[in-house]
């Protein structure tokens, strides 16, 4: 393609070709620490095509393409090409991903061990991995996890963290020094910024973790904790898990395992800051 | 150009040892794209590779493991429910059924099979009955899957949200050719479970007829791998009677020269040139390069048009592209 870049977020190397140079350039720059793909050979590989010849200059339109696609995946403007670059890679993980079992979760890691938090779209997990990052927890990732099949272990996914409206202000408060991208004020989602990881996250992600801790977070309730059974985590999960289905028995081994030698636990919370000390205390607990 | 690169590291993969790391990626990315990762990733296994390329290989052959269990589940699903008719198994659910190298890494999207014409209206009542439902819900493409096509509209199950092609014949009725069922039937082999699959010439006349004479070659380099697979196993004994049979001797005669041509297969002597025409078929199953995008626009449309002409006569075709363009129908991908 015209304009082509390479990167690494964990274990996965992507290639990442454009019409444009625009997001590229945004994407380089992000991900400006990040590692090249292993042996040079990318895992997934993305393509950000103009719809039609014309629309690489006129109304400039963005389709997501790649190794997996989405036949109806909506085109986005040019000028949320990193947007479209994100949505890419996401979807060759969440479409085309056979070595770990995906559960859609956010990960952090504090003395060796791995706090998974997972949830329908705007339970916060986003935020709170990265709340939790900005009080010394190592981000591991805010959007998907994978799950090793074969050990059990956690692998690191830390790629940008994706912020969404009222989450922004609330991140650029608590992590004053990080570095942020450009505000992408109208996507179809809102307001959209995304974090970068701190170097720690970036030097530790290729060290997988054993998970110790499940959280089921609900935004908008006061304080509660209530235990999730394996049999509940187990059904959660699987809806949360884009691969579940196509990795077949060796899916189902690696979930049953999880939700069998792991604690869960639903939380409510009513803001950040009491689920930031929920977090923590229930960590505390489960710890001893 | 990168389609090309696929078709000669399956000839002979040894090609794939000169290859840096953007080579396997351009590689693995048209492999996926044709649909012929999990084949690949067979097709070098053992070879010396780079780490990254040889994991991502493995994932695939795992993939294609998976789905081969899936779809011979799917095939046992359907023999429970048409148990008290002759059911036989097509294309990558019969060559994994079948055992054939065919099917080897081989993905497998439907569950295709073949009954007999005169009870298909039986084996539609039983799946419905059992869980399939329909797929198009537009009443002028049902009407057209039933008056001219040569199965049924397609049927999704509700639960395992796999999909079935029950077929009647290999052609669509409106096509010039029309291959004898009664044959392709009568000389199908019974597998240990009672389901069947078509004999050595007929899986490779069906082969042939899918890949030259229906369609627009979407995905054909994966159906060109097949009847190279198909001669190796078996090879071509008696199948110039049996294409010359169906009527399908010049589809049979182009998908041999191509195979031997682009993967070298041992095809009889006549075969081994190609003819003027066939360059065309050719740079049209190549139409893929390094980023696993098609093109070759122009060509693909060409293609996309002689599909319409192969399936039906002008008048008709012209009535059919007009609804389906009043419908907002799509050209070719």
């Amino acid at each position: 393609m015209r304009h082509a870049t390479t990167l690494r977020i964990g274990p996965v190397g992507f290639r990442i070709g454009s019409d444009w140079r625009a997001p590229l350039a945004v994407l380089d720059r992000l991900y400006r620490d990040y590692p090249r793909p292993r042996d040079d050979v990318a895992d997934f590989t993305v393509r950000l095509e103009a719809v039609r010849p014309w629309r690489r200059f006129v109304r400039p339109s963005v389709r997501i393409a790649g190794d997996y696609m989405l036949a109806d995946a909506a085109p986005l403007p040019l000028s949320l090409g990193l947007l479209a670059a994100e949505m890419g890679m996401n979807l060759q993980m969440a479409l085309g991903q056979r070595r770990w079992l995906l559960l859609h979760a956010s990960a952090v890691e504090r003395d060796g061990r791995a706090l998974l938090m997972t949830g329908v779209s705007g339970a916060g997990k986003s935020t709170l991995s990265a709340l939790l990052m900005a009080r010394g927890w190592r981000f591991l990732g805010d959007e998907f996890a994978l799950l090793d099949p074969e050990t059990g272990l956690l692998h690191p996914f830390p790629r940008l963290i994706s912020l969404k409206n009222a989450a922004i202000a609330v991140a650029e408060a608590a992590l004053p020094d990080a570095r942020f991208g450009p505000l992408l004020a109208d996507t179809p989602k809102g307001a959209i910024r995304h974090l970068i990881p701190d170097a720690r996250a970036i030097a530790a992600m290729d060290a997988p973790v054993q998970p110790s801790l499940v959280l089921f977070p609900s935004f908008g309730h006061a304080v509660a904790v209530r235990p999730v059974a394996g049999s509940e985590a187990f059904v959660r999960f699987t809806q949360a898990s884009t691969n579940y289905v196509a990795l077949g028995e060796r899916g189902f081994d690696a979930l049953t395992g999880l939700v069998r030698d792991v604690p869960a636990l639903a939380i409510d919370y009513p803001d950040t800051q009491s689920a930031l000390d929920l977090v923590e205390r229930l960590w505390r607990e489960a710890a001893r | 150009m990168s389609a090309a690169l696929l078709a000669r590291v399956l000839a002979d993969p040894v090609e794939a040892q000169a290859l840096d790391g953007d080579g396997w990626t351009g590689l693995i990315a048209a492999a996926r794209a044709e649909q012929l990762a999990g084949t690949l990733g067979h097709r070098l296994k053992g070879l010396d590779m780079p780490h990254a390329a040889g994991r991502l290989l493995a994932d695939a052959r795992a993939a294609a493991a998976q789905g081969r269990t899936a779809a011979l589940w799917e095939a046992e699903m359907a023999r429970r429910v048409l148990r008290d008719m002759p059911v036989v198994l097509l294309k990558g659910t019969a060559f994994v059924a079948a055992g054939l190298q065919a099917g080897v890494g081989r993905s497998i999207g439907d569950c295709d099979i073949l009954v007999p014409r005169e009870r298909i209206e039986e084996a539609e009542r039983a799946l419905l009955a059992a869980g399939w439902e329909w797929v198009k819900p537009d009443p002028y493409d049902d009407h057209y899957y039933r008056r001219w096509m040569h199965e049924l509209p397609p049927l999704i199950h509700r639960d395992r949200d796999r999909m079935i092609d029950v077929h009647h014949t290999i052609l669509p009725l409106t096509a010039r050719i029309t291959p004898d069922v009664g044959a392709l039937l009568a000389d199908s082999v019974a597998l240990e479970n009672g389901l069947r699959v078509l004999s050595h010439a007929d899986m490779l006349c069906h082969a042939a007829a899918h890949l030259f004479a229906d369609g627009d070659l979407s995905g054909g380099l994966r159906n060109l791998w097949d009847i190279h697979c198909l001669v190796e196993d078996g090879g071509t004994a008696g199948l110039a009677e049996r294409a010359m049979l169906h009527g399908l001797t010049r589809p049979m005669a182009r998908a041999l020269r191509l195979s031997h041509d682009l993967f070298g297969t041992a095809v009889p002597v006549e075969h081994r040139q190609l003819r003027a025409g066939d360059r065309w078929y050719r740079a049209r199953l190549l139409a893929r390069d390094g980023w696993g995008r098609p093109v070759r626009p122009l060509l693909r449309q060409a293609f996309y048009l002689r599909s319409h002409g192969l399936r039906m006569p002008p008048a008709m075709l012209a009535r059919h592209l007009w609804i389906k363009w009043r419908k907002g129908g799509q050209g070719p991908s």
